[in-house]
């Protein structure tokens, strides 16, 4: 588990084109999964600020065990990206949870922002409401205009919101 | 009229929900206690037959029954507001018409 300051772990995971994704920063690494109602809230939001922020690595990793939620199988991550004609981040299943535990991500979605030295500058919630899409992820994009001019986050921690991680019995 | 709540503790939903269940009813002039169930296993999830958390039941029904096939176990449910938005509690009017319905 990583706290703000520390250095983040890099991953080997591979996108659902089965594709390795190298890890490069600064970068957004979001934890999420497909069946979670807060993470789907906050879906569009997210994908948003990926497409608005070109010059950052974003990456989505759902940490979910998929034997016990087969929503969340490799499977059916395809099948979303591919009905979704393409999200602008690579989708990733941690399937060994490792990642998920060296993040100590507790929630999805829970988001991690990564400066260009790999070290943890924000984590949390998007922003401050699921229900309220005008609120457009907020927080991290507040944390990502104050990383990238090198300033310092007002906000580099909030609560992360929604449904419990589903760890491997 | 007899009101459950049923919910598990991986989902945070449970207090909005139960938040708009007591003012809805409050609101519907209905004296209804709110019996709150929760949740702990998958084995208990099937047997309550719950198809996540939150699910309100209003006299043993289910205010919006899952589709068939829909598994019960514990995971948070997906409602759809009015409007379309996803969300993970009802939407307060189809708590309100339900609630309504059964008065």
């Amino acid at each position: 588990m990583i706290g703000i300051g520390d250095q983040a772990p890099e991953f080997d995971l591979s996108d659902t084109d089965g594709e390795p994704q190298a890890f490069e920063t600064p970068a957004v690494v979001i934890f999420t999964c497909n069946h979670c109602p807060y993470a789907l809230a906050w879906h569009d939001r997210l994908m948003q600020v990926a497409r608005d922020y070109k010059d950052v690595h974003f990456y989505a990793i759902n940490p979910n065990d998929a034997a016990r939620y087969p929503a969340d199988s490799f499977e059916a991550m395809k099948e979303r990206v591919r009905r979704d004609e393409g999200w602008p981040m690579p989708y990733m299943h941690d399937a060994t949870q490792e990642v998920a535990r060296a993040y100590g991500a507790k929630t999805t979605p829970d988001v991690f922002v990564l400066d260009s030295n790999e070290i943890l500058r924000y984590r949390g919630a998007p922003d401050s409401d699921h229900r309220d899409p005008s609120q457009n992820a907020a927080w991290l994009r507040e944390a990502l205009d104050s990383m990238l001019a090198g300033e310092e986050i007002a906000r580099p921690e909030t609560d992360p919101v929604g449904c419990s991680v589903k760890w491997r019995h | 009229m007899t009101v459950e709540l049923l919910w598990w503790d991986g989902c945070p939903s449970h207090p909005d929900a139960l938040a708009d269940l007591e003012r809805i009813l409050t609101e519907e002039g209905i004296e209804a206690h709110v019996q709150r169930i929760e949740i702990e296993s998958d084995e208990q999830a099937r047997e309550e037959r719950f198809p996540g958390s939150p699910t309100i039941r209003i006299d043993g029904a289910d205010i919006l029954p899952p589709g068939d096939g829909e598994p019960y176990s514990l995971t948070c449910r997906v409602y759809r507001l009015r409007d379309g938005r996803i969300s993970p509690t009802p939407d307060p009017e189809d708590v309100r018409d339900a609630v309504r319905r059964a008065a």
